[in-house]
């Protein structure tokens, strides 16, 4: 039955639902991902999609298993179509478009490009990863990718200390902290005490330090002149180095203010352009400058009424500025024609992200490669752009010889030096004036394209959990270039 | 009618096509094609310019790898099934794993060794079962126990051990285990006994992989400031003033629970058991109805009754093919290992760090320092229980101690046999002097987070 089926998988879901919830896990089940070449890589991404339930996948392969297929791959090929991309890019490019995104996996180069424009004409994500020898490379191409939910690791909380809105001013008048009894006194929550001592202290210049001892000399003391043991106090004291920080915009949330599509909003803008100006729209008529005012605190010690009540002040506070920006939502949507459907929820405001990522034809053309980026990467010779223009450089023998190097013993040797004029060539094409190291070439024919299991693996995790961010919308996606380095076990991200 | 049948009837096509899925890899006799090592003989027969300075090419390698090389896996888990499949795929066939948990349906969502008909069956069994059927000639030895029924003799057989444990406790014992293996000659360490460790833990889009040379390189307690000690909630908060959910939802399950036996005399709280967590559920809902506390919900009381940590596919395969690499890496000598902790986190964008960490000159572990004990003779056992169980270096779980007094082997206080703690527990408030303990004194201290009694120097204070 149905209900057998919902509680199951809540059983069965559980653990990541305590991540990106039931909404994040309604995103992944209505999604339709294509990968192209079910390789070692390919596969290990795919299950680590269809592990967490995943709606749909098509596999593209025109290849025919073989021997070493099996030897690096815990999968059998079952669901491919048994045609080739470039086939389908012949034929039928449009075949691409009814997919969310699309994985391509150890593709060459060609082919990489040419899916690259249809796929960033037709604006679905596309994620471009491969295993050579013991390098795992990944690049995200999407023009635009918006985050409400980032989930950021760490954030400041936002108490409104330096600018006390009214409900929160009344509130702390009512507390009189000379005047209470010493139960009372213990139990008053960090936020007040040093709300209190923020009105007695007139300087301009606030010296922490100095504040800190001014709180210290408020804790109790007992008949002998001892100071009484207050947890609170304590956590006030400590507190003060993050709560006096003046509430403000981040630059990343004012640089998305100023983006394009949040000035021209029209019927096709999405969801998340009309949120924004909603919001920015709050900023400059209803909040004094200021984002909508968050709505959570942090636990600290209190008795229950007193950090219930002063949570309740806060979380009143967010939902009424909630509520002005639904109202702008809803008046920028009527003046295009729509309905509003979704509610908004204050506690995402700061933490909005978008990610662009450069088309692969910007990071491919002379005109516009990232030089700057290459280069002064390539200050540390042994870090890991030096992999990056290996992998181009393998991509230009390829090109070349049809083959990649050394993927047969007798090879290894006479290739390093037709490797080498692929470098070389590389570096003049795009005027790079750095110099790769003789090593790296060796290595790279030594490799011979071989493809093995644990950098596969590796990669398959990466990958997948990028892919997952994308479908979900929830948390950030690298932008755009990721290479890790199975020798040193290190990795990188460039926005080539 | 057709409309209630059609969920069912694609329900039954599910389970239908799953089971046709299963791929055939049986009927190979365990015999090797051609080309299936190709991908791994690459590292082992080629000479290159980042090889370990001890590496050297061969066509024999390989053998290595398939006939010798044993590996020992502990958890059959997240990392363990990512582990098995990695670690079969590089050529590795003699590997043992240890797991003393069965199968949930919690752990189908990452677990890939697992099915639903596998619920309540033992990890180690299912995950060797599995990959013995699927990768022709690997001979997986599952053991459905836990790490600390073995002894030296068991581990001793192993040429690497990788964990992919959800413990710290866990980790310690191992560590303390390979330590106890090391042989010393003349102050000289006998490299022939040392088994590398790698170790692997995640915890949702966060993880680690570190690999460890016991007797030479930092060990799990040289660095166990990394993981801080897991901070309760001070009892005051929970009994008289509780303000987050999780307040509501401790005092369910520490007090009340003790106090109304709802399932009956003797029976304590079963996480795993639904009725039980229900019950707990209702109770803290009415719990935080009292102090206005919003936010209590099935998902978050089983969160915290069972200490759940999220966790999914990705985390784990990233960190398992790291481990498995530095094991591929130290047994065929091909490049020189990882130095030797590395962390990952997925959360904005994806970042790792790799750092060496560094080997505490006085580690309780692995210095061969004897520890000192700093106390003043009027100071009673208590403060010197609290301290081993406190202190960030040591963090003992339930220390039992024993001393040498007038030539005999005193035991000054042990939790963990009931008998025996009912009758040194008045020891507790006793002074050390007045236990008859001398300055300079041995203390031997035994614990659950090492396999090896560690001895400690008292030294009294004035």
């Amino acid at each position: 039955t149905m209900a057998f089926t919902k509680a199951s998988k809540d059983q069965k879901y559980d653990r990541q639902l305590r991540l990106w919830g039931d909404h994040g896990q309604e995103e992944l089940e209505n999604a339709h991902v294509c990968l192209i070449n079910s390789t070692a890589s390919g596969t290990e991404i795919l299950k680590n999609l269809v592990l967490p339930g995943i709606g749909a996948f098509t596999i593209v392969d025109g290849h025919k298993v073989s021997g070493e297929d099996v030897g690096n791959n815990f999968f059998l090929s079952n669901n491919s179509i048994g045609r080739s991309p470039e086939k389908l890019l012949d034929n039928d490019p449009e075949f691409f478009h009814r997919f969310t995104l699309v994985i391509g996996v150890q593709l060459p180069e060609s082919t990489c490009l040419r899916l690259g424009s249809v796929l960033w004409n037709a604006n679905i994500p596309f994620l471009v990863c491969r295993t050579y020898g013991l390098v795992g490379y990944m690049r995200l191409v999407v023009k635009e990718h918006t985050v409400i939910e980032s989930h950021p690791d760490n954030a400041l909380e936002d108490l409104r200390l330096d600018q006390p809105f009214a409900e929160l001013k009344n509130h702390i008048q009512s507390y009189d902290l000379e005047g209470m009894g010493k139960k009372d006194h213990s139990h008053t929550p960090w936020i007040i005490i040093v709300a209190k001592y923020l009105e007695k202290w007139f300087s301009t210049f606030y010296k922490k330090e100095a504040f800190k001892q001014l709180i210290r000399q408020g804790i109790l003391k007992s008949e002998k002149g001892t100071p009484e043991d207050e947890e609170n106090f304590e956590e006030a004291i400590k507190n003060v180095n993050t709560a006096l920080n003046p509430t403000k915009i981040s630059s990343g949330v004012d640089d998305i203010f100023n983006g394009e599509q949040c000035n021209d909003i029209t019927s096709q803008t999405p969801t998340f352009w009309v949120m924004t100006r909603a919001v920015r729209e709050f900023v400059h008529n209803d909040g004094g400058g200021n984002l909508p005012v968050r709505g959570s605190i942090p636990d600290m010690i209190a008795d229950s009424e007193k950090f219930i009540t002063l949570q309740n002040i806060y979380r009143e506070k967010a939902m009424q500025d909630a509520s002005v920006v639904s109202k702008h939502v809803e008046s920028l949507l009527q003046s295009v024609g729509k309905v509003c459907e979704t509610l908004f929820c204050s506690k995402n405001a700061a933490f909005l992200r978008v990610v662009r990522c450069r088309s692969l034809a910007e990071e491919y053309s002379v005109e516009t490669v990232n030089k700057d980026a290459i280069t002064s990467c390539m200050d540390s010779a042994d870090g890991e752009m030096v992999l990056y223009l290996m992998l181009r450089s393998v991509d230009r023998f390829y090109q070349q010889h049809s083959r990649y190097p050394g993927v047969y013993n007798y090879q290894v040797e006479e290739d390093i030096s037709k490797l080498k004029l692929c470098v070389n060539s590389l570096l003049q094409e795009y005027s790079l004036n750095v110099n790769v190291k003789d090593d790296y070439i060796h290595e790279f024919c030594r490799y011979g394209a071989s493809e093995p299991h644990t950098v596969a693996s590796f990669l398959g995790g990466s990958a997948a959990q990028e892919a997952i961010k994308i479908i979900t919308r929830q948390f950030v996606p690298f932008n755009n270039t990721f290479i890790y380095n199975a020798m040193s076990q290190t990795t990188a991200t460039f926005q080539l | 009618m057709a409309d209630t049948d059609e969920p069912e009837k694609k329900r039954r096509r599910v389970v239908e096509l799953t089971e046709k899925m299963v791929v055939d890899g049986g009927s190979r006799d365990g015999g090797e094609w051609d080309g299936r090592w190709n991908h791994i003989n690459t590292f082992l027969e080629r000479p290159g310019p980042f090889t370990h300075p001890d590496f050297e090419p061969s066509t024999e390698s390989l053998q290595f790898l398939l006939d010798t090389c044993k590996i020992l896996v502990i958890g059959a888990g997240g990392l363990g099934c990512e582990l098995l499949k990695d670690l079969a795929l590089s050529g590795f066939r003699h590997i043992h794993v240890v797991d003393m948990d069965t199968i949930d349906v919690s752990n189908l969502n990452r677990q890939f060794l697992f099915r639903l008909k596998d619920v309540g069956r033992p990890k180690a069994d299912i995950a060797a079962d599995f990959i013995n059927g699927r990768i022709p000639g690997c001979n997986v030895v599952p053991h459905f126990k836990k790490i600390q029924d073995f002894d030296e003799s068991f581990y001793r057989q192993f040429h690497i051990i990788v964990c992919g444990l959800d413990s710290i406790i866990a980790r310690r014992w191992m560590n303390g285990m390979l330590l106890s293996l090391l042989v010393y000659e003349d102050g000289v360490l006998d490299p022939s006994s040392i088994i590398p460790l790698i170790d692997g833990g995640t915890e949702g889009f966060k993880g680690n992989a570190r690999v460890i040379f016991p007797g030479m390189t930092a060990c799990i307690d040289c660095t166990l400031e990394l993981y801080p000690p897991q901070i309760n909630f001070p009892m005051c908060t929970i009994a008289s003033m509780p303000r987050l959910p999780e307040h509501c939802v401790e005092y369910v399950r520490m007090l009340l629970w003790p106090k109304e036996k709802p399932f009956g005399d003797g029976v304590g709280l079963d996480a795993d058991d639904p009725e039980h967590i229900q019950w707990v559920y209702q109770k803290s809902q009415e719990r935080a109805a009292e102090f206005s506390i919003t936010g209590v919900t099935y998902r978050l009381t089983q969160g915290v009754v069972k200490r759940i940590i999220p966790a999914v596919a990705s985390t784990n395969a990233v960190i398992a093919a790291a481990c498995a690499t530095e094991v591929f890496k130290i047994a065929s000598s091909a490049y020189i290992p990882l130095n030797n902790y590395m962390v990952f986190n997925d959360v904005d964008g994806l970042y790792t760090y790799t750092f060496e960490a560094e080997r505490k000159e006085n580690c309780s572990s692995c210095s061969q320092v004897p520890q000192d004990l700093h106390f003043s003779p009027s100071a009673k056992l208590q403060e010197v229980v609290d301290y081993l169980t406190e202190n960030a270096s040591l963090q003992m779980k339930s220390p039992a101690i024993t001393a040498t007094l007038e030539g005999k082997n005193k035991t000054l206080y042990l939790q963990t046999v009931a008998s025996i703690e009912q009758r040194t527990r008045p020891n507790l408030s006793k002074s050390l002097k007045e236990l008859g303990l001398l300055d300079g004194q041995e203390l031997a201290v035994a614990d659950v987070t090492t396999p090896q009694t560690l001895l400690f120097k008292l030294s009294f204070t004035s």
